[in-house]
């Protein structure tokens, strides 16, 4: 793998290292050149892009509701986080309301998301650091979760289940008590996890005091999420600049899980507490959800239901509309963002009042993350490298995009 | 909702206030502050937003670029910036085109360094002061800054595997189909064509 060996004995100990992309601890398609002293890191080259896919010219094409399917296959580990910010970013321009059911859902499912990606996350950070076992278990709890997703929209991993004014389909009541009885077997299971991981020494050794974060860093490289909490900053999207129901959840059933030192440790213990947390908030969901529409009726956004199609001439010419042509935002520019499991995601969109965006820029946690490999790897040993990326949470597919 | 635009309109007022040279003008739209920015000083305002203890803006969260090649000064470079501490959000907003560099802020905000190559990449927005401007997502050697508004979407090269040279090869784009871009603005949905059979239509109105 050391393709530039310019060691020479006793003068000079620095040589480069190429690490990935194929690497199974580069959580994707990550390219690094590594400047090495001996085994301590110099500095971190970081080549992305290779999974770049020009979302964001692709949704310049395309109308508002074509444009949704390709949030899924941004953060791919919990699409519907992605689609909620999308779609709150359309009607804030639009100035829609959503109904209390469709919003309780999303709240729902957003928080399943959550799960997800801590869940693979976790596995995977653990897998890097050497522990086979954990994934297995994470990755079967996924499979769960998957099939609520099935569930509701028909599709395990790519969603396209939220929609501009609420979400696609009202889930169906065997499928909420389903959720719930989940709900209450889960806790079990991530002690079960903890058990296994938490106090390992092996674990500790690897993750404590490595990879620290301060204030400092956080500000200057614009970190969100766990990247923040672990810090002990207590600092969350949901709490702070509440969106849908968020801001009605108590904070006995809701509180911000804060790290205290910021090393790669602490951001794993913050994200094992947030997924008992978001467990609840499910469960909170699940017990205060109001009966109603799940999509904002009346709109030109939302389609007209199946029945109605059959016997009113509108009806049937503004579903024919609103599939091709689709529906026009109104001049303007926002930016919306949501607390995605990884950090802020936010949407800056454009609108000049047609049925396609005119810009759409994507701001995904993990690009910001990303980026400070460099300022936390450095004077870290190499081995610490693939635990520091892996206690960042990157997905590429949002990095590049 | 009120309250939120009385105090964003506080906010601007008071940040044009402080700098008159840098805001050309701010607007509160659909409840986020918009600020109108001279290109030269982004810098100074950027510190000033950072450093002021009404701004606090310590973080910035996004910068990227837009097209609009309608106008002479054809790219905007806009920044998001977030406060932690007042729980706050501002929209700074400069113009510049192809060949003006823009004065980078990697020194006041570190995150700023790949945001900035990433402007460079996808619109060619050259920063100045930046200590690394390379490309950043699109391939090694790629040509041209696919998100401006002339960039078609399909692209000018493709890439394949020859399995008779033994390596990857770029070549123009052949589409066995063009992509179809709809025009739905107009109320016949872009046909501009004559369809067989419109010149009856028209002669036959001036005959009667």
């Amino acid at each position: 793998m050391a393709d530039d060996i310019k060691a020479v004995p006793g003068e000079d100990r620095t040589f480069t290292l190429n690490f990935g992309p194929q690497h199974p601890a580069a959580h994707g398609v990550l390219r690094m050149v590594m400047d090495l002293d001996g085994e301590l890191v110099d500095r971190i080259d970081c080549h992305i892009g290779l999974l770049h896919r020009g979302t964001e010219k692709l949704l310049e094409y395309k109308t508002y509701l074509q444009g949704l399917p390709y949030f899924d296959r941004l953060h791919y580990s919990a699409p519907m986080n992605q689609e909620h910010a999308w779609c709150l970013a359309i009607e804030k321009l639009l100035g829609l309301e959503v109904p209390r059911r469709g919003s309780f859902i999303r709240v729902l499912y957003c928080e399943m998301g959550r799960i997800l990606e801590h869940l693979l996350n976790i596995g995977t950070f653990i897998l890097d650091v050497g522990a086979l076992t954990p994934i297995t278990w994470a990755f079967e709890e996924r499979e769960k979760l998957m099939g609520f997703y099935e569930r509701a929209c028909g599709a395990r991993l790519h969603a396209a289940y939220f929609r501009p004014g609420g979400v696609h389909q009202d889930l169906p009541q065997d499928l909420i008590d389903d959720i719930m009885t989940w709900c209450e077997e889960f806790p079990a299971i991530m002690h079960r996890l903890e058990s296994l991981i938490t106090e390992n020494r092996i674990f500790k050794q690897r993750n404590v005091d490595i990879g620290v974060v301060d204030e400092k860093t956080i500000m200057q490289f614009g970190f969100s999420g766990p990247m923040v909490r672990g810090s002990g900053l207590a600092w969350d999207l949901r709490r702070s600049q509440p969106y849908e129901v968020y801001s009605e959840i108590p904070s006995s059933v809701f509180p911000v899980v804060i790290g205290k030192n910021g090393d790669n440790y602490d951001r794993y213990v913050v994200r094992m507490e947030e997924m008992l947390v978001s467990c609840d908030i499910m469960k909170w969901c699940i017990e205060n959800m109001p009966k109603g529409p799940v999509l904002a009726k009346g709109t030109k956004v939302s389609p007209p239901r199946r029945a109605e199609m059959k016997t009113s001439m509108e009806a049937l010419i503004h579903h024919f509309k609103l599939y091709t042509e689709g529906f026009h935002v109104p001049e303007g520019e926002v930016y919306a963002a949501v607390e995605a499991p990884a950090g802020e995601f936010g949407v800056y969109l454009v609108s000049d009042g047609s049925n396609r965006p005119y810009r759409v820029k994507l701001r995904a946690p993990s690009f910001a993350h990303l980026q400070a490999m460099d300022h936390m790897c450095k004077g870290h040993q190499l081995a610490d490298t693939s635990a520091i990326l892996g206690s960042l949470d990157i997905v590429f597919g949002e990095v590049d995009r | 909702m009120v309250v939120e635009t009385e105090a964003l309109t506080e906010l601007g007022e008071h940040i044009a206030s402080q700098m008159p040279d840098a805001v050309r003008k701010f607007e509160v739209r659909v409840g986020e502050l918009n600020v109108y920015a001279e290109r030269d000083q982004i810098v100074p305002l950027m510190d000033f937003l950072k450093r002021n203890q009404m701004c606090m803006f310590e973080m910035m969260i996004d910068l990227c670029g837009v097209d609009y090649p309608e106008r002479s000064q054809r790219f905007e470079v806009v920044y998001h910036l977030l406060s932690m501490r007042l729980n706050q959000r501002i929209r700074v907003k400069i113009s510049t085109d192809e060949d003006t560099p823009v004065p980078s802020i990697v020194d006041l905000h570190r995150g700023a360094d790949w945001f900035e190559r990433e402007a460079f990449d996808m619109y060619g927005i050259v920063f100045s002061g930046h200590p690394d401007m390379r490309r950043i997502l699109t391939d090694y050697g790629f040509e041209g800054h696919p998100l401006r508004k002339d960039f078609p979407l399909t692209g000018f090269t493709e890439v394949r595997y020859d399995d008779l040279e033994k390596r990857i090869v770029h070549e123009p784009v052949e589409l066995t189909q063009e992509y179809r871009n709809f025009d739905f603005l107009s109320p016949w949905e872009g046909m501009t064509s004559q369809i067989p059979g419109d010149e009856k239509a028209t002669t036959e109105e001036e005959g009667a």
